[in-house]
């Protein structure tokens, strides 16, 4: 059996790992276009800030193709898919067989056309390893860099550059910072905490123009100078290669439970990928890596002639901004309980007589409690949701659920 | 593999085995040298059940098979080892908490440092060397056995 695995990131690795138990002499082929050992992506901001380092980064062991008997091609690029062959076509011509692929190809960062970006120095996205190699070359105590997008990917790199530079400003076009995980309330405690530490934030705005290193805002007119800027406002899957190859593709590559796509013997998982959300009962792209990993993991087990359906995703996130922390998970839709207290805040959502979605800032302890709540869609009626309320428990599940859980090997 | 169980009949609620982990992972010679420290010692084992509860039963790692936080990890700081037990390397973990939020035991936590997660290593990364909440509780409520 021939494994294609093209990506080296998350859904790599779980498929790897997926397939590994069930077949160890299958010949596995990873091709990158990274140089790089596997590395999780979103440590890159930590490595900035001095948290972590490149070596410390890396997401398995020096050892883990090696042990698990895999090829890799780093630094080539796959340029093509011929799904009536089932060869991948590389940068070069060359052509790799496969019995089974994977497309883990990820996203990248979508840069919206501005006018004038071109005549900017020191333009950068903040997603990879070379990303950050790149920003961390021109960082400076004197520097001021400006960010475009207040979101995850943005923020982040704000917490990893910000005591290396002199100065850092955010403009967004939200109404709020981290728009895609809090509501208004939440994200203003957040921006408190980055505004006490000299983050200046302009919301509600956009650049209309650039001009050498100087922006024009859109709707307040101000003008700002700046030394480096961050360009964040989102990431586009990529999902060419089976589109190309006339693959169904959406947003992401489109993909069943199975993490198959409409091509024969193509897989698909991780961030190019349109999977199934149960949080919502539709498919879309939850670029979370977790998420990569429980697809990817899905495509190896099905790849080596398993059987392993991915139906319970939900979206989550656990981020932190300078010891601040925002653990959110599902949909914040219906009734909503929420006790806020200074910075400490907790919203528990309620629909159907099931949880649903949390946001909890400050105050998280156990916050897995919830999570599972809402991805196995508890009724409500069968735990002490009372007790729930002031804090995640066991005690709230019925004393037979809470033996199965507790008792007996998991 | 040998996992820790607690039949909650017998738990008393004391509290004990969060004092014996904190202690255990101390690196202190005397347990009564936790005093008088609070958040400095954080214990990786937490008992469920106030004062006015009829039930109490302590909660840590399950080491799970199919264990959600190696998977969800970010930086692969978590990992599950030979023989089945579930590792935090503490060099390599950046401090998301996602693994926080995804153990559906609530058994992952932040370490007193709050700058990384820590967890029950069943006493294999301290002197103690077997689990001390087994060893110590007074009940004898807490077992440290292969079940099914």
């Amino acid at each position: 059996m021939k494994y294609v695995i093209i990506g080296n990131s998350t859904a790599a690795i779980a498929c790897i790992e997926g397939i590994r138990p069930a077949d160890a002499a299958g010949e596995i082929t990873v091709i990158s276009d990274e140089k790089y050992h596997c590395y999780g992506r979103p440590t890159i901001s930590y490595c900035l800030m001095g948290a972590t380092s490149r070596e410390q980064m890396k997401y398995r062991p020096d050892d883990f193709y090696q042990k698990n008997n895999v090829k890799t091609m780093f630094g080539v690029r796959a340029q093509s898919i011929d799904a009536k062959d089932k060869c991948v076509v590389l940068q070069d011509g060359k052509r790799m067989p496969y019995d089974k692929l994977l497309v883990a190809t990820g996203s990248r960062p979508f840069v919206p056309p501005m006018e004038g970006i071109e005549s900017v120095k020191n333009v950068f996205s903040f997603m990879t390893m070379d990303d950050m190699n790149a920003l961390e070359k021109v960082l400076s105590p004197k520097k001021k860099v400006l960010v475009i997008g207040a979101g995850l990917i943005g923020l982040k790199c704000v917490e990893g550059i910000l005591k290396r530079v002199g100065q850092v400003t955010v403009v967004d076009l939200a109404d709020r910072i981290l728009p895609s995980i809090l509501d208004a309330e939440g994200a203003a405690i957040i921006q408190r905490r980055l505004e006490g530490l000299g983050v200046k934030f302009i919301l509600n705005d956009c650049a209309a123009k650039f001009e050498g290193n100087k922006v024009a805002l859109k709707n307040s007119g101000q003008e700002i100078s700046f030394d480096i800027l961050v360009i964040a406002v989102g990431v586009r899957a990529n999902t060419e290669l089976v589109k190309e190859a006339g693959g169904a593709v959406n947003r992401g590559i489109v993909v069943d439970t199975h993490m198959r796509t409409s091509l024969p013997d193509v897989y698909a998982a991780g961030d190019c990928a349109e999977g199934y959300d149960s949080s919502t009962g539709t498919n879309r792209v939850l670029a979370l890596l977790p998420n990569a990993y429980f697809q990817g993991n899905v495509a190896g087990v099905n790849m080596a002639g398993g059987e392993a359906e991915q139906t319970d995703a939900i979206p989550m996130n656990a981020i932190g901004f300078f010891g601040s922390h925002i653990l959110s998970a599902g949909v914040y839709e219906c009734e909503c309980i929420s006790h806020i207290q200074g910075d400490i805040y907790k919203k528990l959502f309620v629909k159907d007589k099931k949880l649903v979605g949390f946001i909890l800032i400050n105050d998280f302890l156990r916050a897995g409690i919830y999570t599972a709540l809402v991805r196995e869609k508890t009724p409500l009626a069968d735990v002490d949701f009372e007790l729930l309320k002031t804090a995640p428990q066991l005690l709230a599940y019925p004393p037979a659920q809470r033996r199965a859980k507790l008792a007996q090997k998991v | 593999m040998k996992r820790i169980y607690v039949n909650e009949e017998w738990c008393l609620g004391c509290h004990m085995c969060e004092y014996e982990c904190m202690f255990a992972n101390s690196g202190l010679d005397a347990m009564f040298k936790l005093k008088g420290r609070p958040g400095e010692y954080i214990p990786r084992i937490k008992v469920e059940g106030d004062d006015k509860s009829p039930v109490h039963f302590a909660v840590n790692c399950r080491h799970c098979t199919d264990a959600i936080c190696v998977r969800s990890c970010i930086a692969g700081a978590l990992s599950r080892e030979g023989d089945g037990m579930v590792a935090i390397d503490k060099n390599k973990c950046v401090g998301c908490f996602t693994c926080v939020l995804v153990c559906p035991f609530g058994a992952i936590m932040p370490a007193p440092d709050g700058k990384t997660a820590q967890k029950c290593m069943l006493c294999t990364d301290n002197a103690a060397g077997e689990p001390n909440c087994v060893k110590y509780c007074p009940n004898n409520a807490i077992v440290f056995e292969e079940r099914g």
